[in-house]
């Protein structure tokens, strides 16, 4: 056996000073568990500091803008329960209320009701998801299993409703796609009365949690003026302080008629965010409730022959229903030539639907203004001189989905 | 020159020396401005009618027309709760564009998406590569002469 001499020059004191000042690259992603999807972030250490982050996106990317220009105008609504799956009534609504816009229709008061209280429904479902990972990632393991059991709840009303529990496409141009079935107020209602206790027994668990509140308080700040300068909408923007909801500023699908408030919070940090968006399952609430007390009666689909499917009892009898059900079955409706965008409140923030057409039954373009790649892209200045462990707060606060970011 | 439903606008009054088209269509109004005077056009809606936010850019391709892309910007005042789109029309040989992100730092991904997807080129952009596609994809898969299918791997050509 030889000895082995050990250089005594190079001390382990000198080592360490010198990796002090080097700068490491760490790939954080795509298969991170705390991204949500398939983030990619490269990091730029100094230490555990933060001195850049870059994400890089496009790994789901799926070509969905350019499908749309294959397919016409009602099949679209398929598509857009996938850009973000975990609030795709959100998605249906905005893409539906674009296409009408072109067309000019009308929309019967008990479809716009329906709309509002499944979009608010879907809002509760996403915030859920949200928290759950969301502490998940913290270190809150339970928090998952609650925020999902209440989860299931929702997914139930959804296939209640559409047949369908993620990919409802229950929202369709001229209405809904089918009228609410027998009983829909009572499950709705059990969910209304349970769900208030849920959210306080949440807070219970995390409020006075010393991990959370020193996890979350004071981390990612950003003033708003940079906010606003780097296009960032929804709760986090709401969450500096600044009443921005689209719901108030520009109601759509008669917003206008329901009573709530804006949540928003002082705090613009992972806090403000969580404060906000447990805010907002309160005021959705409320909206739902508002939406049953007074739910209108009548059609769920407009008055317009050449886009809405005709009833099948009309069908059987009526020549002109069949011939529409013929043309519209076989190639599709023509929307006049045009172009429109409508911005809608998501659960993350502004969803846009920008839509064109040259008067054809398929779509010229359609282009979708999606909250999170509009967030993701504060990720290197919120992150800028934190620690990593922040890193994994931060990005949970922006609450992006993947889907919806790459599309 | 300019259409008789948008001459009395405030906004296209307050664009005058840049507008060179437009329409209102469905309360929404829409601007053109040449591709030249993008972002001193940009930029008097941001400093002087405080056009804070950018909600997006994205192109149209009117392929086989000329000029064929459209680059369309979305934009908001937070404060007057007030959209505008501004359009800009580009030819199909070489399309480039300046880039508005001195403006709005927040056009930084759109413009790169814009590139990537459409092949539009922002000039003087901090970093103009791809975003959504892979690193050394052939061609830009939403302009309107890009099979739906794929130029290379479909499954037409097995």
């Amino acid at each position: 056996m030889s000895e082995t001499v050990l250089p005594v020059e190079n001390d382990i004191f000198s080592e360490a000073t010198e990796t002090r000042t080097r700068r490491m690259t760490l790939n954080m992603g795509p298969q991170h568990p705390s991204t949500h999807g398939v983030l990619r972030v490269l990091l730029e250490l100094e230490g555990e500091t933060i001195q850049n982050a870059i994400p890089d996106i496009g790994f789901l990317h799926t070509g969905i803008e350019k499908q749309c220009e294959a397919l016409n105008w009602q099949q679209v609504v398929t598509l857009t329960d996938r850009v973000d799956y975990l609030s795709n009534l959100n998605n249906n609504l905005a893409y539906c209320l674009s296409v009408e816009k072109l067309l000019q229709m009308e929309i019967p008061a008990r479809a716009q009701y329906f709309r509002v209280m499944l979009c608010e429904l879907s809002r509760i479902s996403s915030h859920l998801v949200w928290l759950g990972t969301h502490a998940l990632d913290i270190g809150a393991m339970s928090m998952f299993m609650y925020c999902f059991r209440e989860r299931e709840d929702l997914l139930k009303i959804f296939e209640y409703f559409s047949g369908q529990r993620l990919m409802t496409s229950y929202i369709r141009i001229g209405g809904l796609a089918l009228d609410a079935p027998r009983g829909w107020e009572r499950i709705v209602k059990k969910f209304l009365e349970t769900f208030p206790s849920r959210v306080e027994q949440y807070e219970d668990l995390l409020n006075n949690n010393p991990i959370w509140t020193g996890r979350t308080k004071g981390i990612g700040p950003l003033e708003v003026s940079r906010m606003i300068n780097l296009g960032i909408t929804g709760p986090l923007i709401r969450a500096c302080g600044l009443p921005h909801d689209l719901r108030k500023m520009e109601p759509y699908s008669g917003y206008d008629k329901f009573d709530f408030k804006v949540c928003t919070s002082t705090d613009n940090d992972v806090w403000g965010r969580y404060q906000v968006r447990m805010g907002e399952f309160r005021e959705s609430l409320k909206i739902i409730q508002q939406a049953m007390d007074g739910m209108p009666g009548g059609p769920v689909q407009a008055d317009a022959p050449k886009v809405v499917l005709p009833d099948r009892e009309k069908m059987k009898t009526q020549m002109e229903a069949l011939i529409y059900h013929f043309k519209i079955v076989t190639e599709g409706f023509a929307v006049p030539e045009g172009e429109a965008y409508v911005g809608i409140e998501s659960p993350r923030g502004e969803l846009g639907y920008f839509v064109v057409s040259d008067g054809s039954a398929k779509p010229l373009r359609v282009h979708m203004r999606t909250p999170s790649f509009g967030n993701i892209q504060a990720l290197p200045e919120l992150m800028e001189g934190r620690m990593i462990a922040d890193s994994i707060a931060i990005m949970g606060s922006l609450d992006f989905v993947l889907g919806d970011c790459d599309r | 020159m300019l259409p008789e439903e948008i001459k009395a606008e405030p906004l296209v009054q307050a664009l005058n020396q840049f507008v060179i088209g437009g329409h209102k269509q469905h309360g929404d109004l829409t601007v053109e401005v040449s591709a030249a005077n993008i972002v001193p056009a940009l930029r008097l809606l941001h400093d002087k009618e405080q056009f804070n936010r950018l909600s997006t850019i994205t192109a149209i391709d009117r392929y086989p027309a000329e000029p064929r892309f459209e680059v369309v910007y979305q934009i908001q005042s937070m404060d007057r709760n007030l959209r505008l789109r501004v359009k800009a029309r580009l030819h199909g040989d070489n399309p480039k564009i300046d880039t508005v992100t001195g403006i709005w730092k927040g056009a930084n991904w759109y413009e790169r998406e814009t590139f990537d997807l459409f092949g539009i080129v922002f000039q003087n952009h901090p970093n103009l590569i791809r975003l959504l596609m892979p690193e050394g994809y052939d061609g830009h898969p939403l302009r309107r002469d890009f099979p739906t299918h794929g130029n290379k791997y479909s499954y037409q050509n097995e």
